[in-house]
């Protein structure tokens, strides 16, 4: 009798506590269901206004959209498309494109040379590129005008790609030193005792075996390159202004200019997305390794 | 957002312990890309708790938070390697010379526009806006007395103070619930992807969102209904009654007489007349109605065919001061009290003259760095979610486990053994938004207003508003370039000590 009574106790016991675990489990989707929607809304509001007229937006919410979908038109896009926004389309590519490859070159060569070669002040000049890994672009933006000035190439593309290059290098090599290092010893060994010279080595091993790394550091500087605007607003004109810029100069005029500002934001942060979502585990894995102790 | 803005170029924190659980060395140079493939799949869900990262790497030995490296190989990579492998290595390895070959293009980069920029700015910040115009420190005084740049630290005070823990709080509790949840996924994915579109775009997003009109704004869309929730009355700001013998405004709202008591309003914006209002009719308490007949005639005090009732006035009877019951008018403005017996006034409650909850203009002056914030905050707390829950797929689970076991509560658990364990996590973290809020630009620049740029303003705005944005004196842009400098380099100092510590 007891020993039933026990029993029915555990029992008793066992299904309160998965009901309470239901109900915590429950509530935990609840709240993650609400912060995923906190999360998703804002974006969806802009491919929502992007997507309807002017007028329709300056009449009612974009969620109105649930109850009439048949206000969509992609009027906004093609209009916007027939003014100058593809040449800044094309600046943004034009920028993007040449900066991703000329860091990503010129990194993984420093970046070998302090993983792999002997040569005096090499703790130092690295422990240099480890402080400059968060120099603030603004200190550069005075001087480098200037400079630019000079050498006139204010205004134009190659300066913009130069000056985002540099500012690339301290993490880019960064990242590619410490991924290097990790390569095992005994492959360049063999390399170099069956007297490969140093760039074949640095081309055919340790390039090919960096890839995973240099795939991180390539999504990561293109986007980072593809979403400035410090750096296009000082030194592009109007002529080599990528997107982010274009949009900002509409940005006064706020309220008239959401036809142009709604869907030339979604143009712009299309690809990152796409990029985003076709290589996020590289994403992550350079954020880590920028990041994580 | 500039490459050094965003990014994980915050706080390098990366070493060679970091190494082997990247490269793995052993396995040759990329085994954790495999794992995090599989576990980044939406469409492998038994691994729910494996955040898609590559510390989630199932080799035991290659934690995030190892120490060591285990692997010889490794050893002999960093600069501290054994002198008789790092001879073996020069033997073999090329010249010095070579070496400066490769690290030539990086240093002659860097140098031109990194490291002499930095000495052309300490330099150019000692001059006015001509730099012939010595004024010694006084662009640096400036800064800390002039009544604009005081409200300009002030902000970035309130951007420093509160928005890392924010971002660090939000993050570390979404981490720790995600390991809940079977759609982890999905919901990192959709957390994490305000990280790759630009600042701009988030400006753009967040001038949408924070629209005052709570016709188009969400945010206010989302407070008003809140606040319709609460209080159910329509608002007809401006009415007032048209007094008679028995009607008359008292203490902002509007007491009758007589039953029924007819209640005739004027002084209603054309605009604010609900839709739904229909002909008025008394009802059998009453009613309330709007005492104005278009297009002209009607008798004042009376119900003519064309005036219409007022919906959603909530009526209250009163007998020697109390409120005995209270009922809501109709589409036809006629309400009915109901159990209410004897004489009795009507009132009709202030509230029903004060404007509708119109939510908060966050686009103002008061609200304007708060709202700002929370943009950041939005487009960050995946960065910080994603770091902190690959630190908890690193955490033992057999220490979680024991400590339960010894009769732990979950709560306990999480306080003296989750978040000292993350604590390395943590701090990378917070220090990472630390020198991200200092460096905040692009969302101040779009979110804000021109009328409140003035209010909102931080310092990497103000330098550029000062150089290049109509400001004209690029001495105090380097002044305020340098101060910038000068707030990340205890970060930096930071990032080269741990670096030195854990690499050698």
């Amino acid at each position: 009798m007891s020993s039933t009574g026990a029993h029915a106790g555990e029992i008793k016991r066992g299904g309160l506590s998965r009901i309470v675990d239901l109900l915590g489990s429950g509530l935990v989707q609840v709240v993650m269901i609400l912060i995923g929607l906190f999360w998703l809304v804002p974006t969806l509001g802009l491919l929502v206004v992007s997507l309807r007229d002017e007028t329709v937006n300056a009449a009612e919410g974009w969620w109105t959209v649930f109850t009439k979908p048949a206000d969509l038109t992609f009027q906004a896009y093609s209009s916007l498309l027939a003014t100058g926004f593809t040449s800044s389309f094309w600046n943004t590519v034009l920028i993007t494109v040449p900066t991703t490859i000329l860091v990503i070159g010129i990194a993984a060569m420093a970046a070998y040379a302090f993983a792999w070669m002997d040569f005096p002040g090499r703790d130092l000049l690295f422990l240099i590129v480890v402080g400059l890994l968060i120099v603030p672009i603004q200190i550069a933006l005075i001087p480098i005008a200037s400079l630019y000035g000079g050498l006139g190439i204010f205004g134009s593309i190659p300066g913009v790609v130069l000056f985002h290059v540099a500012f690339g290098l301290p993490f880019a090599i960064f990242l590619l030193r410490n991924f290097f290092v990790g390569i095992p010893a005994s492959l360049l060994e063999a390399a170099r005792m069956d007297g490969a010279p140093e760039w074949k080595i640095f081309a055919r091993v340790v390039f090919p075996l960096g890839k995973p790394a240099i795939a991180s550091l390539g999504i990561f500087q293109f986007l980072w390159v593809w979403n400035d605007m410090l750096i296009a607003l000082v030194f592009a004109d109007t002529e080599s202004q990528p997107m982010t810029k274009a949009l900002q100069s509409e940005m006064r005029q706020f309220g008239t200019n959401v036809d142009i500002l709604a869907p030339g934001a979604f143009l712009s942060l299309i690809i990152p997305l796409v990029l985003f979502f076709a290589f996020q585990r590289y994403f992550v894995q350079g954020m880590m390794a920028g990041s994580v102790k | 957002m500039t490459d050094q803005v965003r990014g994980p170029q915050g706080p390098p924190s990366d070493d060679s312990s970091q190494d082997s659980s990247r490269s793995g060395p052993a396995t040759g140079p990329s085994p954790e890309l495999t794992t995090p493939a599989t576990t980044q799949e939406p469409a492998t869900p038994p691994t729910p708790q494996e955040p898609a990262t590559p510390s989630t790497s199932p080799e035991p030995a290659t934690p995030s938070t190892s120490q060591e490296p285990a692997i010889p190989e490794l050893a002999t990579a960093g600069p501290a390697a054994p002198t008789a492998v790092k001879g073996r290595r020069r033997r073999l390895g090329p010249s010095p010379t070579l070496a400066y070959v490769f690290l030539l293009p990086a240093a002659i980069l860097l140098g031109v526009w990194v490291v002499y920029p930095i000495i052309y700015s300490i330099v150019r910040s000692l001059s006015g806006p001509q730099p012939s115009d010595f004024v010694g420190l006084g662009n640096y005084m400036t800064i800390f007395s002039d009544a604009s740049m005081l409200t300009t630290i002030r902000n970035n005070l309130i951007w420093v103070v509160i928005a890392p823990i924010l971002v660090t709080t939000l993050g570390l509790i979404f981490a720790v619930l995600t390991e809940r949840i079977r759609w982890s996924t999905a919901f990192k994915l959709i957390v994490f992807m305000p990280m790759a579109v630009s600042l701009m775009a988030a400006g753009v997003i967040f001038r949408l969102v924070y629209e005052q009109d709570p016709d188009k704004g969400v945010a206010n869309a989302i407070l008003t209904s809140v606040g319709d929730t609460f209080s159910s009355s329509q608002g007809y700001p401006d009415a007032r009654p048209r007094e008679g013998d028995a009607v008359r405004a008292e203490g902002g709202g509007v007491v009758a007489t007589g039953q029924p008591a007819l209640i005739p309003i004027v002084g209603i914006k054309a605009g604010t007349l609900p839709e739904s209002a229909q002909p008025a009719k008394a009802g059998a308490s009453g009613a309330v109605w709007f005492d104005f007949t278009p297009g002209g005639g009607g008798r004042n005090g009376e119900i003519d065919p064309n005036e219409r009732g007022l919906p959603g006035m909530t009526v209250e009877a009163v007998q020697g001061g109390n409120v005995v019951a209270t009922a809501t008018t109709a589409d036809d403005g006629s309400f009915a009290f109901e159990g209410v017996s004897g004489a009795y006034e009507v009132r009709l409650p202030q509230s029903n003259f004060t404007a509708r909850y119109g939510g908060l203009s966050w686009l103002g002056p008061t609200f304007i760095t708060p709202a700002i914030i929370g943009a950041f905050v939005w487009v960050w707390a995946g960065f910080a979610m994603v770091l902190i829950a690959a630190g908890l797929a690193a955490i033992p689970r057999d220490a979680l486990e024991a400590a339960r076991i010894d009769g732990a509560t979950e709560w306990q658990v999480f306080r003296k053994i989750t978040v000292p364990l993350l604590s390395p996590v943590l701090l990378v973290v917070f220090v990472t938004m630390i020198i991200n809020t200092l460096k905040v630009f692009d969302l101040v620049f779009i979110i804000a207003p021109a009328s409140v740029q003035d209010e909102a303003m931080v310092l990497a705005l103000e330098m550029w508003r000062v150089s290049f944005g109509g400001g004209g004196n690029q001495g105090m842009g380097s002044a305020i370039a340098i101060f910038l400098l000068i707030l990340v380099l205890p970060f930096m100092i930071m990032n080269i000590r741990r670096f030195r510590r854990e690499d050698t």
